[in-house]
């Protein structure tokens, strides 16, 4: 016959861990609660959040996007499709830019290739939509996504300028 | 007036079903508060708030699950056995609420004061198990086959215990009535006359089992999430999934009252000098259902063997051998009869 362990027979038949779980389990039960009541309290958001995209314009109302086709090229997913002609000024400029926001995997590498800061991903990730139609982003879209985020994007990528 | 209530066959059936509205109706509310009640010890426990948004803190948040559950589409997987499919829900709901029949909540407050309460009771619980199973059966998937497999095996184990525990106490007191039973429990002593000191090991062998009878964690493992999805229930969507789920709690809510009228004295003061009365049973089955929301929060689940192992080997054994050692402390009337109330004259 083997060694019977008593200590642990005991410790079995009194219940031990149960007491011990309800001793730790009482603790917490008064503890402060870690809980973020989410639509009326937020997190903080580091200045490097890679959110919903955004095109941005300089100061005077030029749109940044000069069709370079980088972020297009960088696109490990693929979701960036852009079309481009010359302007009538000469410019060269996008006639389209569309990123499929389904196929997006917010890795941030069209910021990172972007040599103008053109296509950024901003703080913004609440923009969830009822239908996958509304998801398929287009130039306008994103346009109006830099005018709406333009301060919160200036001042991250203020922020962040030091480490880059 | 008086008379038609009395005396004619309509008269006496109005009454009655309005006396089981009375029962019925505060303890579905109750069972709404207490869905609630059992959220939030498990969210305070993981220092989460839990539910806070519907009504003033939350506390409507059942009822919002319960139209959600209601407007929902039912969904019958193809395949599926309707009549049992739909039966399954229906069987689990009824026989949890008939079980309510014979609880007493207060000195003579009790639909049907018969004398077998105790055998009425363990009767009704033994039959739920085929809620259960032929829900599992009917589905037609593997999942909820196995749940309900399981569960039907678990029921059954843990009943074999719950039965010789209530044997100790019946034997104790002389009767299989609740009120008998309770008033077995009353003396000068207050709370130490109740049957948890006499019976005190039992109490934990009761409240085991009644965790392993309704399938509350930590021997949930006919719904276990982490190996069969949600085991019996799988296929289940709105309303009969709703009766699953308030069987489920009715049959926990059950358990609350028997340990109360078991071990706790039912109805009773625990101080000599308070009055007895509904009030009692309330605070005492809230008191035990807290234990069963932070048993929940605080235990992992057990593996199957485990669960058996201690069905059988453990709770088996010791609850018979306290049988034994019950029926002599009566029969010798050990300690001026404690364990054989009868003798007491009380």
């Amino acid at each position: 016959m083997t060694q019977m362990d008593y200590t642990r027979a005991v410790k079995y038949f009194l219940l031990q861990d149960f007491w011990q779980g309800f001793k730790l389990g009482m603790k917490y039960f008064f503890a402060p609660k870690a809980t973020l009541n989410y639509p009326h309290e937020k997190g903080p958001l580091s200045p490097r959040f890679r959110g919903e995209h955004a095109l941005r314009r300089y100061p005077n109302g030029e749109e940044r996007c000069i069709a370079c086709k980088l972020c297009e090229a960088v696109c490990p997913a693929q979701a960036i499709t852009i079309d481009a002609e010359p302007r009538d000024d000469g410019s060269r400029r996008t006639t389209r830019y569309d990123i499929d926001m389904t196929k997006c995997i917010y890795c941030g590498f069209c910021q990172e290739a972007c040599p103008v800061d053109a296509i950024v991903e901003g703080p913004n990730f609440e923009f969830s939509t009822e239908t996958r139609e509304e998801l398929y982003y287009d130039k306008t879209k994103l346009l109006e996504n830099g005018d709406r985020w333009e301060a919160e994007i200036a001042r991250n990528l203020e922020l962040d300028a030091p480490y880059r | 007036m008086v008379e038609f209530f009395t005396n004619t066959n309509l008269g006496i059936v109005l009454v009655i079903l309005g006396q089981c509205l009375l029962v019925l109706v505060p303890l579905l509310v109750a069972l709404a508060f207490l869905m609630y009640a059992d959220r939030k010890v498990w969210a305070a426990v993981q220092m989460r708030k839990g539910p806070n948004m519907v009504g003033a803190f939350g506390l409507l948040q059942s009822f919002a699950d319960f139209l959600k559950y209601i407007v929902k589409e039912i969904i019958v997987p193809a395949g599926a056995d309707k009549f049992v499919f739909f039966l399954a829900p229906m069987i689990a709901f009824v026989l949890a609420v008939i079980a309510w029949a014979v609880i007493p909540f207060n000195d003579g407050w009790v639909l049907a004061d018969i004398n077998v309460a105790i055998l009425y009771v363990f009767a009704i619980s033994s039959l739920e198990v085929y809620g259960v199973i032929m829900g599992g059966w009917a589905s037609n998937s593997k999942y909820p086959f196995l749940g309900s497999l399981r569960s039907a095996a678990q029921m059954i184990s843990y009943e074999v215990s719950i039965g010789l525990i209530i044997v100790g106490v019946i034997i104790s007191t002389g009767s299989l009535n609740f009120g008998d039973i309770v008033a077995a429990q009353d003396g000068n002593a207050g709370l130490f006359n109740w049957y948890w000191v006499a019976h005190f090991p039992m109490l934990f062998l009761f409240f085991i089992s009644a965790l392993a009878e309704t399938n509350r964690p930590p021997f949930d493992l006919p719904e276990a999430e982490s190996e069969l999805v949600a085991g019996y229930q799988v296929e289940y969507s709105s309303t009969p999934f709703l009766l699953f789920m308030i069987g489920e709690l009715m049959a926990v809510v059950l358990m609350c009252a028997l340990t109360t009228l078991l071990f706790f004295g039912g109805w009773l003061s625990p101080v000599p000098f308070l009055p007895d009365g509904i009030f009692w049973m309330i605070l005492k089955m809230s008191a035990v259902f807290f234990m069963f929301a932070m048993v929940k929060a605080i235990t992992p689940r057990y593996r199957y063997d485990q669960l058996m192992r201690i069905g059988w080997k453990v709770f088996l054994p010791m609850s018979l051998a306290w049988v034994v050692l019950v029926s002599f402390l009566a029969k010798f009337e050990v300690l001026g009869g404690f364990w054989a109330r009868w003798t007491m004259g009380g």
